[in-house]
């Protein structure tokens, strides 16, 4: 193998993705605005690797998860996947791709079906895309099971039966069930416990390993997304602030953004005085988000040009991606610590 | 009143039953079953509709056999109490009660059960269609809805009374093609929630066409809902028959049907000597009209796993 191409394979290839939902009012229902949940969007994923999104409430992690599986319709942009297009790909070739990615989702009891046996429910993806027989497919119930710490008997029982976080290990199954490359996790851990938390994410770990998957891995805490990412994306009403590997995004955040969340990671230490930046005000509303710069209304450092002109998403060395005009004009983008 | 065994309990007693062979899981319906097996009220329930429901449909070969028929009329036993003969007396023409209370039990039976499957079939799919289509489909549906539920019913029902002899199988007609917009409304909504929920998601994303995802996940979510609807229908249309025929646009005589006996018996609501003419097809309207939401009721809680 050559070194370029030993270097790292993109699994996932994200183009100028946009998601934007109409606002209908009136008696006629006109559209009258539109919810720019996400707004031209760029980036890559690697084979075997995590990425991590991360961002507030209402950025549009949730909408790009979905999106690049094309579970809700794109407005516009493409999603490479190994190379195919998931925007533009016709029902029935989407229908076979959609063995290669799967989702895990956030509510654990929302995502399991009240009215069917967890055993049917993980069985569903192999009912879908195979011909085997209701024995063969029982028996790959139990081994998705056992693979996730439960016993096969629980095949039978009805999701109510179970705990949050067993729950989510049969959601986990029911991804795992098709083989897939590519697993979406939209905020897999955030509804459960911390204890719960780690044991799920360590599940994760293993079957990354041990199938080779590939995570793009929403969260908003910070501390999992750590642990967990190998690199990390942020993003601030519905557009890709910066994007780096884990240990540069936490050691050296680019965004005046980025920097604010870090500083909001609690540390578990109650002698230490951290330094934290407080940013004034609310995420303004994605129906009219701020002209140019999306954060120029919560940035301490925000200037002129941030007003008018859209920062570029840009790398600055070592597949650090940043779109900050401070970092453009090659002056500092470091925030002073406020308290 | 009885409760339903909790899964477990079922599955234990299944698993004591089979020993040691790896038998397949119970399926949901037949999970369902064993539990209105146990459920004593609506057993109960479904045992006296079962009792009327036969009672009416061989109303003709038990009328032979006791020598009666509804439709003979005998001024020699006008007004005749209870007797061996007339078991529930004689009306005002000579004609025999109990002959006609069953006989009419098939008409109002068929008129509530058939308009009521009618309006289910209607409502259920238009509900579906329209909620998990959306957009164009879901407003020529809610377009059509609104029209129809902007004519005034009674009216209607009066114009075809006065256009049409009101018979049975036209009165089902009528009914299935007035009141369908309620369930259809109602099925709307639910699949409108149901269809953002995240296992139906998941089973989009599991490739899933959307028949697959109606028939596996939509649908067995509505039917709750459904059954509590298709209960309430057929206790609903079988008053409404009898309010009909009280406004005199029902089914005329002299074909019986429990709401024109009903009818008829009102001027004799002040002869409590008459209590067999008053009593009887307004017993029969309750009790049936309640079983029916008795039997409803027990199968909803039947179908959800949830209820322990």
């Amino acid at each position: 193998m050559s070194e370029t191409t030993k270097k790292k394979k993109v699994l996932v290839e994200v183009k100028n993705l946009k998601k934007h939902f109409p606002i209908k009012s009136g008696l006629l229902q006109r559209t009258t605005g539109w919810v720019k949940a996400v707004d031209d969007i760029s980036f890559h994923i690697y084979e075997g690797e995590s990425l991590g999104l991360v961002g507030e409430s209402g950025c549009g992690k949730t909408t790009a998860g979905r999106t690049i599986l094309r579970l809700i319709e794109p407005t516009s942009g493409s999603v490479l996947f190994d190379g195919t297009d998931v925007a533009t790909l016709p029902k029935n070739e989407l229908k076979e791709l959609r063995q290669e990615m799967q989702i895990i989702f956030q509510d654990p009891y929302s995502s399991l079906d009240p009215r069917m046996p967890i055993g049917e429910s993980i069985a569903e993806g192999l009912r879908i895309h195979t011909n085997k027989t209701a024995e063969e497919r029982y028996e790959l119930v139990v081994q998705m099971l056992t693979r996730v710490g439960m016993r096969a008997d629980h095949a039978r029982r009805y999701p109510h039966e179970f705990s949050g976080g067993q729950r989510q290990r049969i959601g986990i199954a029911r991804a795992l069930a098709v083989n897939p490359k590519f697993i979406v996790c939209d905020e897999p851990v955030s509804a459960l416990d911390v204890s719960i938390q780690a044991s799920v994410l360590n599940l994760l770990e293993e079957l990354q390993d041990e199938f080779g998957l590939t995570y793009l891995f929403i969260a908003h805490n910070l501390s999992v997304v750590e642990h967990f990412s190998d690199r990390v994306g942020v993003m601030y009403l519905g557009k890709m602030a910066e994007m780096a590997t884990r240990g540069d995004l936490f050691q050296n955040p680019l965004h005046p953004y980025t920097q604010a969340l870090m500083s909001a990671i609690p540390i578990p230490d109650p002698k230490q005085r951290k330094k934290r930046i407080i940013l004034e005000g609310d995420v303004p509303s994605p129906i009219n988000p701020p002209s140019g710069c999306r954060f120029h209304t919560r940035c301490p450092l925000a200037f002129a040009r941030c007003k008018t002109e859209e920062p570029e998403f840009k790398d600055y060395g070592d597949d650090h991606y940043a779109a900050c005009h401070l970092l453009d004009e090659g002056k500092s983008s470091k925030l002073p610590d406020l308290v | 009143m009885t409760t339903p065994a909790s899964i477990q309990d079922l599955l234990r007693e299944e698993n004591q039953k089979e020993a040691l062979k790896d038998e397949a899981p119970l399926s949901f319906w037949q999970i369902a079953l064993i539990r209105i097996r146990r459920d004593k009220l609506t057993m109960a329930a479904i045992i006296v509709i079962g009792i009327i429901l036969a009672a009416s449909l061989l109303s003709t070969p038990i009328n032979n056999a006791l020598g009666v028929d509804p439709f003979d009329t005998d001024l020699l036993a006008q007004f005749e109490p209870p007797s061996a003969k007339h078991l529930l007396g004689a009306d005002d023409l000579g004609q025999d009660q109990f002959a006609r209370l069953i006989y009419a039990g098939r008409i109002s039976l068929a008129i509530g059960f058939f308009s009521a499957f009618f309006i289910l079939t209607i409502g259920i799919t238009l509900g579906m269609v329209a909620a998990y289509f959306g957009g164009f489909v879901d407003d020529i549906i809610m377009w059509l809805i609104n029209t129809l539920n902007s004519i005034p019913q009674l009216y209607l029902l009066l114009i075809l009374g006065a256009l049409f002899e009101i018979t049975p199988p036209l009165l089902v007609i009528i009914f299935g093609f007035t009141a369908w917009p309620f369930t259809t409304r109602l099925v709307r909504g639910q699949v409108f929630s149901l269809r953002e929920r995240e296992y139906v998601m998941a089973s989009t994303a599991l490739g899933a066409s959307n028949m697959y995802t109606i028939m596996k996940h939509i649908l067995p979510n509505v039917i709750p809902t459904v059954i509590i609807v298709a209960a309430r229908a057929v206790g609903n249309l079988m008053l409404a028959e009898a309010i009909l025929s009280f406004i005199g646009f029902g089914v005329r005589p002299p074909t019986p049907t429990w709401g024109n006996m009903l009818t008829k018996s009102q001027q004799y609501v002040f002869e409590p000597d008459k209590y067999y003419l008053i009593l009887p097809a307004g017993i029969m309207i309750t009790i049936t009209v309640l079983c029916v939401f008795i039997i409803g009721d027990g199968l909803r809680d039947a179908l959800d796993p949830k209820l322990k």
